[in-house]
């Protein structure tokens, strides 16, 4: 089992390496499209704006390489906070950028006229699985995931909705569409839960 | 729901952590390496490294055989962020894009900045465009005069701004900060509690999160910091002097009905 996790210039990558190795997984930096090839699975981590993120793709052909990894080859692919948005239709930070369009939808900036609800949405918030979802396999409760955004994924087909989310109104924690998967949360950075959350994207479909 | 946090800040100099009293007065007290493990074990909600080395000397004064010894920040955090399974936000020397980079690049989750940000806040737009307002994390350290009023001072406490922290973390905010660190000066490292006014006031100022640090001295501060507006509560000293100061920080703060992550 090879997990490879994309360096596309944006973000914590050596986090999530760093998180997979604690849970024994060979997590590889990938940071040539072609070695996707060797992937038994694909992490599209991310910090950072979404157009910046769409660009650093084209510009290297990740974006063509994806298509050809999780939409021919079936691979399960996982995509974290602003990997998870880069799946979307399209991102609206700083105008109207395309995405990936993996999962149909926009992603908007979260508004919330209470002071209480302070944003960037920062910290550890309780996500509420749906049953069935594949990576809360073996959760029987809500658990806390750690947060960091100010935009959230709107997805066209609600039945993609894997987890909620709630901070002034309920908002969307993770995603899964057949081998596709996406959190915004950082599995990476949420200590148990988290790491139990990569151990079933690992052990999705593993035979 | 999301939970009111309770993170601890290290500081760091010459490689080596430290506790501090006021700016001032720095005395060792472990290794920075050691103490990540320990955190992690406990599972708090997330750690602030602050590297105060006021010049480029690194030598590590006192050699601890059980761990590697480091002597470059950066080496530090890239062996720290092995073992931290939690947000890590890192400060300190920060003055450019690149700075942040090498940062983010060993794990480091977010960047705070103080000084350079007062003198260059276009550094504030500029690293908020690149690296998202999320990861930014503009630090105020704050200084309270005896006739009420306060002004920020940078370069570790030495240089007066002229700015009142208000009006600073409104500039931040309005540049791209994602979030306020406030440190009180006059209350570092004294343990009468956090500056309440001053927190009030830029709770007040600000949309964005506010970390709350400086004057914790019983673990009943965390929850007056929160009522007062952060939406996080950060202290040195005390989890390095007190045992098990993460359980009993957080029993305080359920004590006093705020909701946080129970582990």
């Amino acid at each position: 089992m090879v997990v490879m996790i994309i360096d596309y210039g944006m973000g914590n990558l050596r986090s999530v390496a760093n998180a997979f190795a604690a849970i024994n997984v060979d997590a590889q930096i990938c940071s040539q499209p072609s070695q996707l090839n060797f992937a038994d699975r694909i992490i599209l981590p991310g910090v950072g704006a979404f157009g910046e993120g769409m660009a650093n793709l084209r510009r290297n052909g990740w974006d063509e390489a994806i298509y050809e990894q999780v939409l021919i080859k079936g691979k399960p692919f996982l995509g974290i906070c602003l990997g998870m948005q880069l799946l979307a239709t399209t991102g609206t930070e700083h105008g109207n950028t395309e995405g990936l369009n993996l999962i149909g939808g926009n992603v908007e900036k979260i508004t919330s006229e209470a002071i209480e609800f302070r944003l960037p949405h920062i910290g550890w918030n309780s996500v509420s699985p749906s049953e069935g979802s594949q990576l809360y396999r073996g959760f029987k409760q809500a658990k806390d995931f750690y947060f960091v955004h100010s935009y959230a994924f709107i997805p066209q087909d609600v039945s993609v909705v894997s987890g909620v989310c709630d901070y002034y109104t309920d908002f969307v924690a993770s995603i899964e569409k057949d081998n596709i998967f996406g959190t915004q949360y950082h599995p990476e950075k949420s200590q148990h839960a988290g790491l139990a959350v990569l151990e079933n994207f690992v052990l999705y479909n593993a035979g | 729901m999301l939970k009111k946090r309770l993170i601890p800040v290290l500081l760091l100099q010459n490689g080596l952590l430290v506790r501090s009293e006021t700016f001032s007065i720095h005395q060792i007290i472990g290794n920075p390496i050691h103490e990540v493990e320990r955190f992690n074990q406990w599972n708090v909600d997330e750690l602030i490294y602050l590297d105060i080395t006021k010049d480029d000397n690194y030598d590590l004064r006192r050699a601890d055989t059980k761990v590697k010894e480091l002597k470059n920040p950066l080496d530090i955090l890239e062996e720290v962020s092995k073992n931290c399974f939690m947000p890590l936000t890192w400060g300190g020397k920060i003055k450019n894009l690149e700075d942040m980079r090498q940062r983010f690049l060993r794990g480091a989750d977010k960047v705070t900045i103080n000084s350079e940000a007062v003198r260059n806040p276009r550094l504030i737009v500029e690293s908020a465009r690149t690296f998202g307002s999320q990861a930014i994390v503009v630090s105020i350290d704050v200084l309270r005069k005896d006739d009420g009023t306060n002004e920020v001072y940078i370069d570790g406490g030495k240089t007066p701004t002229g700015l009142t922290s208000e009006h600073w973390a409104k500039q931040a905010e309005s540049y791209g900060a994602g979030e306020i660190l406030i440190q009180s000066i006059d209350r570092d490292g004294v343990g009468c509690g956090y500056d309440l006014e001053l927190i009030r006031s830029i709770a007040a100022a600000v949309k964005i999160p506010i970390i709350a640090c400086s004057g914790v001295g019983d673990y009943r501060h965390y929850a007056q910091g929160i009522e007062a507006g952060a939406s996080a509560v950060a202290a040195a000293n005390i989890w390095h002097f007190k045992e098990l100061s993460d359980r009993n920080g957080k029993r305080a703060m359920v004590k006093a009905g705020i909701d946080v992550r129970v582990v």
